[in-house]
């Protein structure tokens, strides 16, 4: 039976990394996949459905959705990837010096959190980027202005408990400099629980970036992201079914391939931490 | 003496992939009606597997899978969970090793005691009043307020006798206590004894008692088995096992408990660690420790036999008794 | 009587919290770049009308003066007037609420009826063939765009089946019903594979407790097993996430909402922000806040009758 577990945990592992592999070689060399230019109108080819020619059809523009796709990975995963690896970093830092010290600074952390996650994420995002204004920029630091706030969090209840433990409490005793005690004793312990959360939110970074481009608040027409080919999409579904439903399926399968593949990243981080 | 419950043979198997782990493999033995029988061996040895053999709660993936166990003469083996119920509470319970955890941590008192009563027409007060009465029963003070209370209001000593009342709540003629005292403080362990030891008089119950400390069995039982990875290789009354052990297991156990009056002897531990039970040894699975193995002990498994009247040992030295004058205070 | 003096406590603690959050609704408005006086009037408008506009509205006083007015509107659920529909804000929410929250209430409803079957029946048989597909199944729905699904949900029943409808709200109550059924499934997709996730990973961890056998060696019956002692004490972190994701899919409204032309506050939110409509941006945010704060609330005192061992 264990076996049989491994073994199937270890496909998912597989089928996951193939995905994720793929969308990163779209985003980083988009020529290999596609001849056409994303941004490049044929009107005389307009909304024709899937065909050899036009693997995912055309857009009203006669535009060809499938590079569209290709070229738009590399935003999406770019939302993806820095949404996450920015506030991993603040929020991480801020977390654990606020466990570490306490005093003014975990309190005026804990309140501000507190506050913040009395907004419901997507409102805050939105509302944010309304400020801000449109664009990818401002996604990205919506992204990061609200994403923080679960890695002070995690990082923060993981520092409470260790900096009671034995070991810590003994390196103090032995007179290491916090700083030392922070990065050499502290780090390595509560790094895997952030690491194994990042890697799902990589795919909710993802999700909300194209979800505000969708909206139309974030990446604007005619650059190709994933979220807005579906909202232009979005007025022809009843007749041109295949200018969102495609370019969704590419995002739910990469999507999925971040959740396997993240899986997968847990599982071995939790036996390594064994 | 008449029997209340006869074990024939039992193996209880657990699967793990491609390997089989034999938590009890082949064990007999019987519990005579108001006696308080002994299981005693060291953790792992498959004492608690066939304590719950016996309710038939193995958790998967484990199973039982083969043997008899005869209660009142009916086997209970292929009883289906809906007619096991009927015997579960009612006519054994059981009481286990982790009194912190063996309550349900957001369930009253009240109600888990209540559950006990399941099955029988009592109105509300009259629960109440049982359940008053089987609380001042086994020592809790002021019964009747601390119904309303959760477990986690309650000491370790506390919770197990709140356990102790549970299991007593529907007069069960044979009571389980897996090794009732091992997670308590010493001081609290004498008196939980003293408390189990004056309910089986009171109520003319049949106890097992699962521990794997020879002093509790001195102080309890009259008869006692003693279990080796998955087998019991010893079985006497507790005098003869005292007086006249004949396993070298069992000589070895008595050897490594501490001397009666302090005697600042060195204690002596049996070498050794206790074999994996899923890769046993070829032969006696007591061989590899042994300091009497000899070459047959490795090849072929010895069979239970009867060293005299009522004294059955797994040895192929049957013969050989250890003198262990004055070690052990006997106290039956 | 100890539920109501934590309760009482509780909302003793959120004062402050409300009190920030009245701050950011207040200078949302304010935060916006450029003149919120010709912000309301568009950029046509001439100076006299600016300055008349920022007389009527107070902006040319300071700051705490413009926060007290605008506190003690609040207080008598005056938010203003919405900038582009030339109504009261408060009749606009007031409207438009009951959408957003029985969205929300439908979505957590069906969420519970998957997830509490699937997550118990998954941890009972950990390992088995039913658990690793509907592991997989929440990964998957975990990872997938909530406003794809629903433009296919969307697609499929009601462009291709023409069973449900497109958009809007339906007449009566089955009509009402009707139309919630695709928005809310979506909306539950997420929630329902996150508490899935969790009531399966809390009933392994509880079976393997002695409470459990302990209850079983009493010969009380399985359903008695399952519903008093492994999903009682499964619920009690399924309350913390159920708590969580309510506030999450509140949020998640305002996509729901506009795939399939829902008029809730959602909706209203998105128009808004397109419209520059900053009087009602900063009256929903305040709205969406309370909520959450409320529903947070009920969480701790659910929390706190679930499991008696917290300390009030």
């Amino acid at each position: 039976m264990r076996k049989k577990k491994s073994s199937h945990k270890k496909v998912t592992f597989i089928v996951g990394s193939v995905i994720v592999g793929l969308v990163v070689l779209m985003a980083v060399f988009p020529r290999i996949f596609t001849k056409y230019n994303p941004i490049d109108v044929d009107v005389m080819a307009s909304l024709s459905p899937p065909s050899l020619k036009h693997l995912f059809g055309t857009d009203n523009y006669g535009r060809d959705i499938f590079s569209r796709v290709v070229y738009g990975a590399r935003i999406d995963l770019m939302m993806g990837v820095l949404g996450t690896v920015v506030p991993f970093f603040i929020g991480g830092i801020a977390g654990m010096l606020a466990a570490y010290y306490s005093g003014w600074f975990d309190r005026i952390l804990i309140g501000l959190i507190d506050i913040m996650m009395a907004f419901p994420f997507t409102i805050l995002v939105i509302v944010i980027i309304s400020i801000l204004g449109n664009g990818i920029i401002n996604v990205y630091i919506a992204l990061w202005l609200v994403g923080w706030m679960s890695y002070a969090k995690l990082v923060r209840g993981e520092v409470l408990v260790l900096k009671n433990s034995d070991y810590i409490q003994a390196a103090r005793v032995a007179g290491f400099s916090d700083g030392r005690i922070l990065l050499r004793h502290l780090l390595p312990n509560v790094v895997s629980a952030a690491v194994v959360y990042a890697v799902s939110d990589i795919v909710l970074c993802m999700l909300t970036g194209a979800s505000m481009s969708f909206l139309g608040l974030g990446v604007q027409p005619p650059t190709a992201e994933w979220g807005a080919i579906m909202n232009e999409g979005k007025s022809y579904i009843s007749y041109a079914w295949w200018i969102t439903v495609l370019p969704g399926l590419i995002m739910a399968v990469t999507g999925v391939g971040f959740s396997l593949l993240g899986d997968g990243l847990t599982d071995y981080l939790r036996r390594k931490g064994r | 003496m008449q029997k209340l419950l006869e074990v024939i043979d039992l193996k209880t198997y657990f699967y793990a992939g491609d390997k089989i782990i034999k938590a009890v493999d082949g064990a007999s033995f019987e519990v005579r009606r108001g006696e308080t029988f002994g299981i005693v061996g060291e953790s792992g040895c498959g004492k608690s597997q066939t304590c719950r053999s016996v309710l038939k709660l193995i958790r998967n993936p484990g199973k039982i899978t083969g043997g008899r166990i005869l209660y009142e003469g009916r086997d209970v083996v292929p009883l289906s969970n809906r007619q096991m119920r009927k015997i579960r509470g009612k006519e054994i319970s059981a009481i286990f090793q982790e009194p912190m955890t063996s309550l349900n941590p957001i369930m009253k008192i009240r109600d888990q005691i209540y559950e006990g009563f399941k099955g029988k027409n009592m109105t509300g007060e009259q629960k109440e009043e049982r359940a008053v009465e089987l609380l001042r029963m086994v020592g809790i003070p002021s019964p009747k307020q601390r119904l309303n209370d959760y477990p986690h209001q309650f000491s370790g000593g506390m919770r197990q006798r709140i356990m102790i009342a549970i299991a007593l709540g529907s007069n069960p003629k044979l009571l389980i206590a897996d090794e009732p005292t091992t997670a308590l403080d010493v001081t609290i362990q004498n008196q939980i004894m003293v408390l189990i030891n004056d309910l089986k008089d009171k109520m003319g119950m049949s106890v097992i008692l699962v521990t794997h400390d020879l002093g509790v069995i001195a102080q309890m039982c009259e008869r006692v088995a003693v279990m080796y990875a998955g087998k019991i290789v010893e079985m006497t009354d507790t005098v003869t096992l005292f007086a006249k052990p004949r396993h070298p297991y069992t000589y070895g156990l008595m050897r490594s408990l501490p001397a009666g009056g302090g005697n600042a002897e060195k204690l002596y531990t049996i070498e050794g660690t206790i074999p994996n039970l899923a890769e046993l040894p070829a032969g006696c699975a007591f061989a590899p420790r042994c300091q009497f193995a000899a070459e047959k002990c490795r090849r072929q498994e010895p069979k239970p036999e009867e060293a005299e009247k009522g004294h059955w040992v797994s040895c192929h030295c049957l013969n050989r008794t250890c003198g262990l004058k004055g070690l052990i205070p006997v106290l039956k | 009587m100890r539920q109501f003096n934590y309760i009482f406590k509780r909302m003793i603690q959120m004062i402050p919290v409300l009190f920030v959050i009245s701050l950011i609704a207040f200078f949302i408005i304010r935060l916006v770049p450029g003149d919120p006086a010709r912000l309301m009037l568009g950029e046509k408008a001439t100076n006299d009308a600016v300055a008349a506009i920022r007389l009527k509205y107070g902006l040319d006083r300071p700051l705490p003066i413009q926060y007290l007015k605008f506190m003690r509107g609040v207080l008598h659920f005056d938010f203003g007037n919405s900038l582009k529909f030339q109504v009261p804000v408060w009749n606009l929410i007031v409207s438009r609420l009951p959408v957003t929250l029985a969205l929300t209430f439908l979505s957590t409803a069906i969420s519970l009826l998957i997830s509490i079957p699937v997550g118990y029946y998954s941890g009972t048989h950990k390992g088995g063939f039913f658990d690793r597909l509907s592991n997989i199944w929440n990964l998957t729905a975990i990872a997938m765009p909530t406003f794809w699904i629903g433009l296919m949900l969307l697609i499929f029943f009601g462009i291709v089946l023409k069973i449900l409808p497109v958009g809007g709200i339906g007449g009566g109550f089955w009509g009402h019903l009707k139309s919630f059924i695709l928005p809310a499934f979506t909306q539950s997709l997420m929630t329902s594979a996150l508490l899935t996730r969790n009531i399966r990973n809390a009933v392994v961890d509880i079976i393997s407790q002695d409470f459990v056998d302990f209850a079983r060696s009493k010969g009380i019956s399985e359903g008695e097993i399952k519903n008093k002692h492994i999903l009682k004490n499964a619920m009690i972190s399924t309350v913390t996430l159920l708590s969580m994701r309510m506030a999450y899919m509140l949020g998640g409204s305002i996509i729901i909402e506009s795939i399939f032309a829902l008029p809730g506050i959602g909706k209203l939110t998105i128009d808004a922000i397109f419209a520059r409509d900053y009087t009602v941006v900063q009256a929903v945010v305040f709205i969406f806040a309370i909520v959450v704060m409320v529903i947070n609330l009920i969480t701790d005192v659910l929390y706190s009758i679930l499991d008696p061992r917290v300390k009030y």
